[in-house]
């Protein structure tokens, strides 16, 4: 018996949902980024669900591409993340709000 | 049979690990049980038919990139605490009703869009047409290539890019003598950070 591929994307919304809901909620920032991490990997299982639903290459090649850039964003990210701890001594989001009206 | 045994596994610890990654106080464990999430993350990869992406996410993301992570973490200091207090009020039940109203959308798209039992329209065949890696390899350097070379481009800016970011400036020269060696006193002023707001 097969699994259908709709169980999958169920579980991808689940952890997308769960990492938005992290987004918002979590005001540390590294856990906020560890939130997105589970977004787009969520993305990434429902590109990979989809390519078997349809028996294409072709979403696996694009999770592969989101994989490397968000190995692009990881590192730039938590550079931007020590880069305020240096500066304002804690990784509170609320405490950069520097551009808050 | 046991693919649908190892998903009814797999998918409950895969949602159980994240949703406890929200409620952990301790940014270390949230990164552990993010770990243990791509893991099951990887598992599915496998059990979708691409082994490739199977490796490729347990090296890259439960290797790498949480390493990283905990690197990070480590830098910043693990005992602070997270303030609670609510700066928008309602905020967290706000967040947690969307996040409801987005669990059932996702799930009357899925409904709608592929059916609760939607099979495989292809079989698994076409994805590993002469091996997973080469079918994934002719797509990618074949109608790829150009996006490919970007993602290339994209790495090095990245790489250059965090190199800027990390960067401390100069210490200016004291007087006295060395500036800033690796070997300076826990109580001796630092003079590349800014002092405390």
């Amino acid at each position: 018996m097969r699994t259908p591929i709709a169980w999958y994307l169920v579980v991808s919304g689940l952890l997308f949902t769960i990492g938005t809901v992290g987004v918002l909620v979590r005001r540390n920032a590294l856990v906020i980024f560890m939130s997105v991490e589970l977004q787009l990997n969520a993305a990434n299982l429902a590109l990979v669900a989809f390519a078997r639903r349809w028996g294409s290459v072709t979403g696996q090649v694009l999770a592969f591409f989101s994989m490397t850039v968000a190995a692009a964003e990881v590192v730039v990210g938590l550079a931007i993340i020590v880069a305020l701890y240096r500066k304002r001594r804690s990784a509170d989001v609320d405490d950069a709000s520097l551009l808050r009206w | 049979m046991g693919v649908l045994i190892l998903f009814w596994v797999m998918a409950p610890v895969s949602v159980a690990a994240a949703a406890a990654m929200l409620f952990m106080r301790n940014a270390v464990h949230s990164a552990l049980l993010l770990i243990v999430n791509f893991f099951t993350i990887a598992v599915f990869f496998l059990m979708l038919g691409s082994p490739f992406l199977f490796v490729v996410q347990i090296i890259v993301y439960a290797g790498a990139i949480m390493v990283l992570f905990l690197f990070v973490i480590m830098l910043l200091g693990v005992d602070r605490e997270e303030n609670l207090r609510e700066r928008i009020a309602g905020q967290r039940w706000v967040a947690v009703a969307l996040g409801v109203g987005l669990v059932a959308e996702v799930f009357a798209a899925v409904r709608l869009g592929v059916g609760l039992s939607g099979g495989n329209v292809a079989g698994a065949a076409a994805l590993s047409r002469g091996g997973n890696v080469k079918a994934l390899a002719d797509v990618l350097f074949g109608s790829y290539f150009f996006p490919f070379e970007v993602t290339s481009i994209l790495l090095i800016v990245a790489a250059i890019g965090v190199m800027l970011l990390g960067r401390r400036r100069a210490a200016a020269p004291r007087p006295g003598g060395a500036a800033d060696g690796p070997g300076g006193g826990a109580g001796a002023p630092r003079p590349d950070l800014e002092p405390v707001p």
